[in-house]
């Protein structure tokens, strides 16, 4: 058997593939597979319904955050339309399903491959803007995305929607919470795993050379705009993915959740997770979810109890006022996210009680 | 032609109020290059402000309106220096990220105060002002709205070039540590520009207001709008703000006469992301030289 790795008090790293390494001990390893045990074998049968909905809400958000994190935090093109992509993976998902008859193992990834083809053209844009011009032509590409959705009728059945049969894989019914627990987590487990590895081979150092300064990047030899394609695609589609596993999971989709609000929200997840971070963005899902619910139980609540249901009304609003503070909090505060929060936290654990 | 004229009037009026929203907006820009997406949620409380104090409180007009901008520029200076000031030097999306959370935070707070409805100002503007031309008829408020916005046009054209603020203003803008080292308080000029900008958004809400109605959801789409509005004109060029509103106003009319009106929302970002193709910095906006 190997020697197994502890901790080193520092980085003494000799070799690079000791700097690419993701887990730097063996106990990071084992935590991992320990975490997935917990996940797949116990989480399932001890939550109950609402509590599998809003962890499968929370996967199915993480793999498009993780997504595009790689297209801001990993390349630095801000996009303001992920939503739209989003949008698009769970309207060409539901088509493809309804009208195609194509079966569920096959429309998700074809949803995030016709994602990735409308990414790929909200991102030639890219070609010549940077920074905040091409933030505000990713807006616009949310807004026309939006308007294609619905007036497109004939298509996308306009503000009416679709109803998307329930998904089955291998003649398995995934209707109940349970089941789609276990299509979303292993999916989700699945793009996790080929995000972290894209990001340690050429492409991923391509994306980062972009991000820290393009021109120099561009001095270096690295292609330079087919790499910013190449992140869009890869970012819309795993929000394609994302985006058609959610039709499927919600069973009807209409054009309303698509909008700019969805986009903000997830930048506001990868900002709150942190920047260039794969947990990072797992962190800020989970945030944003149980915060969405969190706001939204309180106001159930409120209107549940009689004498309470007009106040209910008119607080309402704030959900929106706490969510934009909660946003603002974390940017002037810690900048730098969740994942740092948990860096410190982990560091503070692992230097107990010499911490200097 | 009857049709046309009437739209051209129209297009030339609605083109006229975004150039009137946008001048804040570039304001903010052109001294501290910020992107600032609360701009309809600036305006919006601008606009309830002045409704509050004007039709709720019962203040004489002109006093309502002194009071709102004292207002609204101490709510500019505030903004800055709690919110803006921490992210000086940070990256530009966390930027992006804080205004957008700014402005879910004000419609929150706008929609928990007056409600989602539209209200209305009381009626004050002097009839007389109303235009009628043959067919063609503007109402007194479009009238209003074309008059502060050469007023305003003027005053800042003057401002940025001979008040020793607007030259510290478009130091800053230009070169930031060149501006420090030559003694130029860099702090105070983007506070000032941020309670400006206060004052500009609360005055364009108000003319919203008037033409509108005041609706918090409303006022914070065309906060949205303005973004095509200074594209075309060049985020940094007041004159190209004006220009840039115009032509998207008479865009919206012309599509919305004769295409089809669900077109005419969306026509603006479309004509955005050509204008972007082919000039990467807006029709009149300063090219930016990089180094590596």
């Amino acid at each position: 058997m190997r020697k197994l790795q502890f901790h080193p008090c520092g980085n003494f790293n000799v070799s690079y593939k000791e700097e690419l390494a993701i887990f730097d001990t063996d106990f990071g390893r084992l935590w991992m597979w320990i975490g997935m045990l917990l996940l797949f074998a116990v989480v399932p049968f001890i939550s109950s319904a609402y509590f599998l909905y809003i962890l499968n809400t929370i996967g199915i958000y993480a793999i498009a955050a993780v997504g595009l994190n790689l297209l801001i935090g990993f390349t630095g093109q801000i996009s303001l339309g992920h939503g739209a992509f989003f949008g698009v993976g769970a309207y060409a998902g539901a088509i493809l399903a309804t009208r195609l008859g194509f079966p569920f193992w096959l429309s998700v990834p074809l949803a995030g491959v016709v994602a990735s083809g409308v990414g790929m053209i909200f991102g030639l844009p890219s070609a010549r803007l940077k920074h905040l011009y091409l933030c505000i032509a990713t807006l616009a590409g949310q807004f026309i995305v939006d308007y294609v959705l619905v007036q497109w009728e004939s298509l996308t059945g306009g503000a009416m929607g679709i109803v998307v049969p329930s998904a089955s894989l291998f003649g398995l019914d995934l209707g109940s919470d349970r089941s789609f627990f276990y299509v979303v987590f292993i999916c989700f487990v699945l793009m996790t795993w080929i995000a972290v590895n894209l990001i340690r081979t050429r492409i991923g150092r391509a994306f980062i050379a972009i991000r820290d300064n393009d021109r120099a990047a561009e001095g270096m030899g690295i292609p330079v705009f087919p790499y910013k394609l190449l992140s869009f695609a890869v970012s819309s589609f795993y929000a394609g993915f994302a985006g058609a596993l959610y039709a499927y999971y919600m069973m009807s989709i209409t054009p309303e959740p698509f909008n700019l609000g969805l986009s903000i929200e997830y930048v506001a997840m990868i900002i709150i997770g942190g920047l260039g971070s794969i947990p990072g963005a797992v962190f800020g899902s989970v945030f944003i979810v149980s915060l969405n619910e969190v706001l939204s139980m309180i106001t159930e609540y409120l209107m549940n109890i009689g004498a309470s249901t007009g106040v209910a009304l008119t607080i309402a609003p704030l959900r929106e006022f706490i969510y934009g503070l909660a946003i603002v909090l974390f940017i002037i505060f810690e900048p730098k996210g969740l994942a740092e929060v948990w860096r410190i936290v982990r560091s503070s654990f692992r230097l107990w009680p010499f911490s200097y | 032609m009857e049709f046309f004229l009437q739209l051209l009037v129209n297009g030339l009026s609605l083109g006229f109020l975004y150039a009137l929203s946008a001048l804040g907006f570039v304001m903010i820009f052109k001294s501290s290059s910020v992107l600032n997406f609360a701009h309809g949620e600036l305006m919006a409380i601008g606009a309830f402000i002045f409704l509050a104090l004007s039709a709720w409180a019962g203040l004489p007009i002109l006093l309502a309106f002194v009071f709102t901008m004292i207002g609204s520029f101490t709510l500019g200076f505030i903004l800055e220096k709690f919110f803006l000031r921490p992210l000086i030097g940070e990256a530009l999306i966390q930027v992006i990220m804080l205004t957008l959370g700014l402005a879910l935070m004000f419609r929150g707070l706008l929609l928990f105060i007056f409600g989602g409805d539209i209200h209305d100002y009381p009626d004050f503007l002097p009839e007389a002002l109303t235009i009628q031309w043959g067919a063609i008829n503007i109402p007194s408020v479009y009238v209003a709205a074309f008059i502060i916005g050469i007023l305003f046009l003027i005053l800042f054209g003057l401002f940025f070039k001979y008040s020793s603020q607007g030259i510290y203003m478009r130091s800053v803008a230009d070169n930031q540590p060149a501006a420090l080292s030559l003694g130029v308080h860099v702090r105070r000029v983007f506070a000032l520009s941020w309670a400006i900008a206060g004052l500009v958004c609360a005055i364009s809400g108000i003319v919203l207001g008037i033409i509108n109605g005041i609706n918090v959801h409303e006022l914070s789409s065309i906060g949205l709008k303005v973004f095509p509005v200074v594209i075309l004109g060049g985020l940094d060029s007041i004159g190209g703000a004006i220009l840039g509103g115009i032509i998207i106003g008479l865009l919206e009319s012309f599509t919305g006469g004769y295409i089809s009106t669900s077109l005419r929302e969306i026509i603006p970002y479309i004509v955005l992301i050509f204008i972007l193709m082919v000039k990467p910095y807006g029709l009149f906006g300063l090219v930016e030289i990089e180094r590596v």
